[in-house]
């Protein structure tokens, strides 16, 4: 656990007295204290080309009355800084007063250890492996061109402190580990990437040799791709595999039951709580809870302990994702889903693990359904309009379905659909809900946080493929 | 007040002395000072208020041809003596790579002329919340707005690089943007879109009520929207979406790239890969530009490049460890693009829209679709069919597909080029790509 009060003149109780002297005539508020060490190690075109360290503290001072947010950061840890930040907070919100809410719920469960992955492993043993990956797919196939594999690391340790003097911390260790692999085979290149992380040491994803099925993984997509035909063009059904496919559900509806767009009713969704907006079968979760998880947290950036948050109930959209400032002005809670980047930014409502549950149908069952269509199994990114309620992804392995079966891998395609239409059409959901490997960043606002996601394979009868064939 | 060079230059030369002490061979270190007020409004009132105040320093510390780094947010003398400490003992144990090397000295900056990219003038933010309130007034006056958000960030920023061989030299930039999110609704559907301004002189940004205007017209026009049928169709992209093709072009003719074989323009040089009519230039000396500078992240002296002429492929972007691989010089590129545009076409925005009878006009497209190792392209997109010249009806949740190696031979290009940001393009006009709808 850092401490942030041994670092220049500024002492707690001078920070206890400049918050709550700061927030006492504010409804909602609070300072926030972040120090992180990082580390990024990457081989590429068979050398390490990168080796970076950095380590980063700093407050961001935040103020509430009413709709208005005032925030202020400084990287300067010290009691001029603050009582300038202050001054410019009370400057914002000089004419509005609120009153402020005490109120911030207690936990003491824990979803991931007090550690710091960076130490816990040497250089020189994230060197050896970094170089074992490189020759392991060197050595494979002579169709590798070009490998990359990168490690990166962190630990951040946050505390909050509220007006009256509560103070709330937390650590956060975060690992990935990426492997990216280039082959070329007849004059065509392809590229397969895959990774894996969380909230644990690198050695608990990197035991019994398991950089080895990451490589694996990340061949096999490419060796996919290379015999890949033209997608087709066009709306058909979609078959999406369990696990990442997930990233489905993060852009069509996540970002729609994010707290501030409905309280802005610039979401699509704003109006349709209690309403059906998926076929019968299908819950959305997100959750905060599970063990060691990359989108898991112990406590949100406003100190709210996280909880595993009903969306859509079988069917049925049931909440918004919260944090402080947008639940109290839509009248309900907290849903310990305010995030930030880091001290740099404010606070936004925004999504943990995001999880469609299983049902009871299976992904053979699926694929013979369907007469012309396609099977994804993989994707790169995806983004949405929030208020059009349009939303993209792109695959990165594919497959056509003709008469039930699976045929010829096709090239990457962006499928576009409608974020509250599109879980109508979902008509069957598989009994197979598998989590992602742990790699996912989600951007928004220009602040990038790690989430998790989960789902079954599932069948959507009609959605837009954006291959070249017509 | 954004901190002054003498203060930047005695933290990097306190960083390359205490290296040098170390042991290290050579080193390099930028420290930069950033700060920045935003204002955000929503639907005529204020939201929220935004002061950032950031020192950032970042270390290269070399060992013949052993290098690694560290960057930290926190200047004081004891922490920069413990990072360096860890990054010279990384250095140590990180395996040599003949390529590592700090630029040559005879191609560093020597000059440095004024481009005139800081503007001192301090706009308050009651000065800021009246400019937002003239905007979003004009932009709630249209009819079928039913939400504005806006915002108003002034930025200074004041930076000094260093290195082992006497280079050390910086100066302040400045950036002041506007911008401006409109949602418009009717019985149909709900629709957003945007406008915005940045510049580096406060006196350059556009009119608060024009923009307002803008972002409202824009946004009022695209409800309604049709899906079309899948077909062939000629494109039209309009100005915001054809500079993200230059975007593309840009990294896929980055030396890094190149160097590792993973873009569809290696091994071009000299090559037809655009229309004849085509050429794009990078060009780092415009005064006041958005993507000016008078040398690169590394210290090295940026002049104009032309990168197609004619269609040909003439030149890549260079940076000093990606140019020793491929037997290049560095031509300054090290940190990207300075201010690259397309020149403009000979054809008026009129007569492209009338080229064909039946074309589609793309405002917007979201997605991820470019992939430079095979060029293959695929985004979602918003726009408009337009018929003999005319927007006929808005038309969204359609896809386009197609290959950069054809769309780039087949680029036709309007004569209404402005250098409004550091990426600019005129209308751009491409025949026969894939349209996925219904």
């Amino acid at each position: 656990m850092s401490n942030f009060f041994n670092k220049s003149d500024l002492t707690r109780q001078d920070a206890d007295k400049i918050v709550s002297e700061t927030l006492n005539n504010c409804d909602d508020g609070e300072l926030y204290l972040e120090e992180s060490k990082s580390e990024s190690i990457l081989l590429d075109d068979n050398k390490i080309k990168r080796s970076n360290y950095s380590s980063d503290l700093g407050f961001g001072f935040r103020a509430i009355s009413n709709e208005v947010v005032a925030y202020s950061y400084s990287n300067e840890i010290s009691k001029d800084s603050l009582k300038n930040s202050s001054e410019n907070l009370k400057s914002t919100l000089k004419s509005i007063k609120g009153t402020y809410n005490h109120e911030i719920p207690k936990s003491n469960k824990k979803f991931y250890e007090d550690i710091n992955p960076i130490e816990q492993k040497t250089l020189d043993s994230k060197l050896e492996v970094l170089n074992k990956v490189n020759d392991f797919l060197r050595k494979k196939d002579g169709s590798v061109k070009q490998v990359t594999a990168s490690f990166a690391g962190e630990q951040k340790s946050i505390e909050i402190i509220r007006s009256g003097g509560e103070a709330l911390t937390d650590v956060r260790p975060l690992i990935r580990f990426n492997v990216s692999v280039m082959l070329e085979k007849n004059g065509r290149k392809e590229t397969g990437v895959y990774g894996i992380g969380g909230r644990q040491s690198y050695d608990d994803y990197l035991k019994n040799d398991n950089w080895k099925n990451v490589c694996e993984e990340a061949f096999r997509i490419a060796s996919v791709n290379l015999e890949s035909k033209p997608a087709p063009a066009g709306e058909m059904k979609v078959v999406l595999g369990p696990g990442w496919p997930a990233i489905l559900i993060h852009e069509a509806i996540g970002h729609g039951l994010e707290g501030d767009f409905n309280r802005k009713k610039t979401s699509a969704f704003h109006d349709l709580i209690g309403e059906k907006v998926a076929s019968e079968g299908v819950t959305i979760i997100d959750d905060g809870t599970i063990d060691n998880r990359r989108g898991s947290l112990t406590i949100d950036d406003e100190g709210t302990p996280t909880e595993r948050t009903v969306l859509i109930e079988n069917g049925i959209l049931k909440n918004f994702m919260q944090d402080r400032h947008n639940g109290r002005l839509m009248n309900t809670r907290s849903t310990g889903s305010g995030r930030r980047e880091n001290y740099r930014h404010i606070v936004l409502p925004r999504m943990r693990n995001t999880m469609m549950l299983s049902g009871n149908q299976t992904q053979d069952e699926m694929i013979k359904s369907v007469d012309k269509g396609i099977f994804a199994v993989s994707f790169g990114g995806g983004q949405v309009d929030i208020t059009s309620g349009k939303f993209v992804f792109n695959c990165t392995e594919a497959y056509e379905i003709n008469n039930g079966k699976i045929g010829s891998p096709i090239k990457g395609a962006t499928l576009i659909g409608d974020g509250p239409s599109i879980l109508k059409e979902v008509s069957m959901v598989g009994n197979d809900m598998m989590l992602d490997p742990g790699i996912g960043t989600c951007g928004k606002a220009g602040q990038g946080v790690p989430v998790g996601v989960a789902q079954p394979s599932i069948l959507i009868d009609k959605m837009t493929v954006g291959g070249t064939k017509l | 007040m954004v901190k002054d060079q003498e203060f930047l230059k005695s933290k990097a030369s306190y960083c390359l002395d205490l290296a040098k002490k170390m042991g290290a061979t050579d080193a390099s270190v930028t420290v930069g000072h950033s700060i920045s007020e935003t204002v955000n409004f929503r639907n005529k009132s204020l939201e929220a208020s935004d002061r950032s105040d950031g020192l950032a320093l970042s270390i290269e510390t070399y060992l013949g041809k052993r290098r690694s780094s560290i960057s930290s947010s926190n200047l004081l003398d004891e922490n920069i003596k413990t990072l360096i400490e860890k990054c010279f003992e990384t250095t140590k144990i990180t395996p040599e790579d003949e390529f590592n090397s700090l630029p040559d000295k005879n191609l560093l900056a020597k000059k440095i002329s004024s481009l005139n990219l800081y503007d001192e003038t301090r706009f308050e933010n009651d000065k800021k919340i009246k400019y937002l309130n003239d905007l979003e007034e004009s932009t709630s006056s249209n009819n079928q707005i039913i939400n504005t958000e806006s915002s108003f960030t002034e930025n200074k920023s004041n930076f000094i690089l260093a290195n082992s061989d006497g280079f050390c030299d910086g100066y302040k930039t400045s950036s002041f943007t506007a911008s401006c999110v409109a949602v418009a609704k009717d019985e149909n559907s709900m629709e957003r879109d945007y406008e915005f301004s940045s510049k580096r002189h406060l006196s350059d940004i556009k009119q608060a009520t024009d923009l307002g205007n803008k972002a409202a017209k824009q946004t009022i026009r695209k409800l309604s929207p049709k899906k079309i049928g899948s077909e062939k169709i000629s494109i039209i992209f309009d100005k915001r979406i054809s500079k993200g093709m230059l975007s593309v072009f840009a990294s896929a003719i980055s030396a890094s790239a190149i160097a590792r074989g993973t873009s569809f323009l290696k091994d071009k040089i000299d090559e037809q890969v655009f229309a004849n009519s085509i050429n794009v230039i990078d060009k780092p000396d415009i005064i006041k530009g958005m993507g000016s500078q008078n040398f690169d992240s590394e210290g090295v002296n940026s002049n104009t490049l032309q990168l197609i002429e004619n269609g040909i492929l003439k030149n890549y972007f260079v940076d000093t460890y990606n140019g020793k691989k491929l037997n290049l010089k560095s031509n300054g590129r090290s940190g990207g693009t300075t201010n690259l545009y397309f020149e403009k076409g000979n054809i008026t925005y009129e007569d492209l829209m009338k080229k064909n009878s039946r074309s589609l006009y793309i405002t917007e497209t979201i997605g991820h679709g470019s992939n430079i190792v095979t060029g293959d392209y695929s985004v979602g997109a918003t726009g408009f069919l337009v018929e003999d010249g005319e927007f006929k009806y808005p038309v969204n949740e359609i896809t386009i597909a197609g290959n950069f190696k054809d769309m780039f031979r087949n680029i036709i290009l309007a004569n209404d080029l402005e250098f409004e940001y550091s990426v600019n393009s005129p209308t751009m006009m491409i025949e026969g790509m894939t349209v996925a709808g219904k």
